[in-house]
């Protein structure tokens, strides 16, 4: 092929690239999966913003008289001038008392906030080193070494450990679950830039004195969008996941906050006899993680068909 | 093949060193006197004064991580003031547990995944393989835990078949201590067939479009025998893969399994130690699930050759 037929397929390729990549959002947007998994994040999204709306109570009330009801059970409250308040308990009572269907909205906002935090933050970091380790080499070397060992940590193992040194509490909660994350982040935003540096607009901006700070922003970092939407989305499953498994372990965020790994902790001593404490937070963890999921992977399919292809 | 074993065994060291760095620095990160931490709340001052002097805090801090990561690599991770022990005796105690545990979840678990994969590669997009890639999805979602106390909840509480927690030493007769890892393992296994089935319907896809494929069936072999023999056999690299990479997946999942099945090992133990605020076993506990799971990816990558003998270093 001549060097200006290379050119005209290059452009024309270059074009039907311009043109599709307004397309490709739309076609995510389209993708069945991001719908069905779109939608289920909304609600709860929803639930998470309007709990105390929905008919809810103050999730860490303890009434000892109501301790362990059954779901459906017709409870009294005592009310604060003496009357008393008759409602049902939907998903029942824990054994201090507490309703269990309040708790379970209220620890949505947990969850979502450990999701999205941990996706942003571990997605961030993960970039900015990413960026650097992939175009600077002798910054490379050390960073991928250190990236290497904290990637022979299970990631579980780093969290719980992190947490053990920090204390419990929501903040180092979401830390301890970023860091096991970054690695994986900056391994692929690495790849990406390796294979981007060698490209001939790169060239062309270093040809012109573009400084290196904006040929990583504007040249280089575009490349890194699409894969980045789909990893983050599967951080944040994780992250909801390894909160959920922290929190039941005790080990997480403070038991006074009604969390959905919590309720099930609180719940895992009267299982036998009462079950619903560990059922109904675990549905809503379940169908959650499973949205992003599933969400992820319509992502995946329609933005990196390269990658659907390998998994 | 000697050169590559050679450079890859070379390459592994780099990586253990990090993490020994990093276990090692776990301590000294943590606000206040390694010794007293160490030593606990109601330690003596000449106790702490002992720690002191065992773990050589008035040298450099480059001298205490080799004074360190020598004793570790002798067995030796210093004594744990919250169980009364030796760390290494605790460790011991608690290996055979979690050994057990990994060994039967990962038979278990390859045995389903793997036919499972097949067969939904082999009838891709019917209602068999969108079956298999549901539950893939589903078992990544729901949390070791909640799976669980279902299982518990369905055979050990309702139909009364299987105990509901504990553990017995294999020394202490096979059925009492396969009865009692069924429902853990089973547990355990969800997430791990997911990952391994997803692979091997993957790579499966991929062979079965070969030329080779085509040439078997067009000599007439057995379809079971094209499927196996010349499709799997062929698949299995990327498998392999993925199992010694999900090991850190397992790893995570066996702390929980432990805990919701009352199993005393190593899992158990990290959480013991955790709410105990135990450092040394924390440590020890850490660096031996890390470089386990590194030496077994490391051996994973040098039988590479005996699954597939095109493969030359």
């Amino acid at each position: 092929m001549s060097a200006e037929a290379r050119i005209e397929v290059d452009f024309a390729a270059s074009a039907a690239a311009q043109v599709k990549r307004p397309s490709a959002i739309g076609r995510m947007l389209r993708h069945r999966s991001v719908i069905i998994g779109g939608v289920i994040l909304i609600v709860m999204l929803l639930i998470a913003l309007t709990a105390p709306l929905l008919g809810t109570m103050d999730p860490a009330r303890i009434d000892p008289t109501m301790r362990n009801k059954v779901p459906g059970t017709e409870v009294s409250l005592r009310q604060d001038d003496g009357s008393r308040l008759v409602r049902t308990a939907w998903l029942g009572t824990d054994s201090l008392g507490r309703d269990v269907y309040s708790r379970v909205l209220y620890g949505t906002r947990v969850s979502l906030i450990v999701g999205l935090s941990v996706a942003a933050i571990s997605v961030s970091i993960g970039l900015l080193i990413g960026l650097i380790a992939g175009y600077i080499r002798w910054v490379d070397a050390v960073v991928m070494r250190v990236m290497d060992g904290l990637m022979a940590i299970p990631g579980i193992l780093l969290a719980i450990a992190l947490v053990s040194l920090w204390g419990a509490g929501l903040g180092t909660v979401i830390i301890a679950i970023v860091v096991p994350e970054v690695p994986r982040v900056v391994r692929l935003v690495r790849s990406v830039v390796l294979t981007i540096r060698e490209e001939p607009y790169v060239e062309a901006a270093i040809s012109v004195g573009t400084p290196l700070p904006l040929i990583l922003v504007r040249h280089i970092m575009p490349n890194t969008v699409a894969p980045l939407i789909v990893q983050g989305t599967f951080i944040c499953a994780s992250a909801i996941l390894v909160e959920a498994i922290l929190s039941f372990l005790g080990i997480g965020i403070p038991t006074e906050i009604p969390t959905w790994g919590n309720i099930m902790a609180e719940g895992r001593t009267v299982f036998r006899v009462y079950p619903h404490n560990i059922l109904y937070p675990g549905i809503f963890l379940s169908l959650t993680v499973l949205a992003i999921n599933i969400m992820g992977d319509g992502m995946r399919d329609t933005l990196d068909p390269r990658m659907s292809k390998r998994v | 093949m000697l050169a590559f074993v050679v450079r890859r065994l070379l390459a592994t060291v780099p990586v253990l060193a990090m993490v020994a760095v990093f276990v090692f620095l776990m301590l000294r990160l943590t606000p206040g006197d390694p010794a007293a931490v160490i030593a606990g709340d109601n330690a003596m001052p000449d106790q702490v004064e002992a720690i002191r002097q065992k773990l050589g805090l008035d040298e450099p801090i480059v001298t205490q991580f080799f004074i360190w990561i020598g004793k570790a690599l002798q067995g030796d991770f210093g004594e744990s003031f919250f169980f009364k022990k030796t760390v290494a005796e605790l460790i011991a105690q608690r290996i055979e547990p979690t050994v057990a545990l990994a060994i039967v979840t990962l038979l278990l678990s390859v045995a389903i995944a793997v036919p499972l994969g097949v067969i939904a590669a082999y009838r891709q997009d019917s209602w068999v393989d969108r079956t298999v890639m549901a539950f893939s999805v589903m078992g990544f979602s729901v949390p070791v835990f909640v799976i669980g106390y279902l299982l518990i909840y369905v055979f050990a509480i309702q139909l009364g078949v299987l105990p509901v927690q504990g553990y017995r030493p294999i020394g202490q007769g096979l059925w009492p201590f396969f009865e009692r890892l069924i429902l853990p393992s089973f547990t355990l296994s969800v997430v791990f067939v997911a990952l391994i089935a997803r692979i091997t319907r993957a790579s499966m896809l991929e062979v079965m479009n070969e030329d080779y494929i085509r040439t078997a069936r067009a000599k007439g072999l057995p379809e079971r025998t094209v499927l196996l023999r010349h499709g799997l056999r062929n698949a299995a690299v990327p498998i392999v893969t993925v199992i010694g990479i999900g090991l850190a997946v397992l790893i995570g999942g066996v702390v929980v399994t432990e805990s919701v099945y009352g199993i005393p090992g190593l899992g158990r133990l990290t959480i013991d130690a955790v709410l105990g605020r135990d450092y040394p076993t924390i440590q020890a506990v850490i660096l031996l699930f890390s470089f386990a799971y590194v030496l077994i990816n490391l051996a994973i990558d040098l039988i590479y050759v005996l699954l597939d003998p095109r493969i030359r270093y």
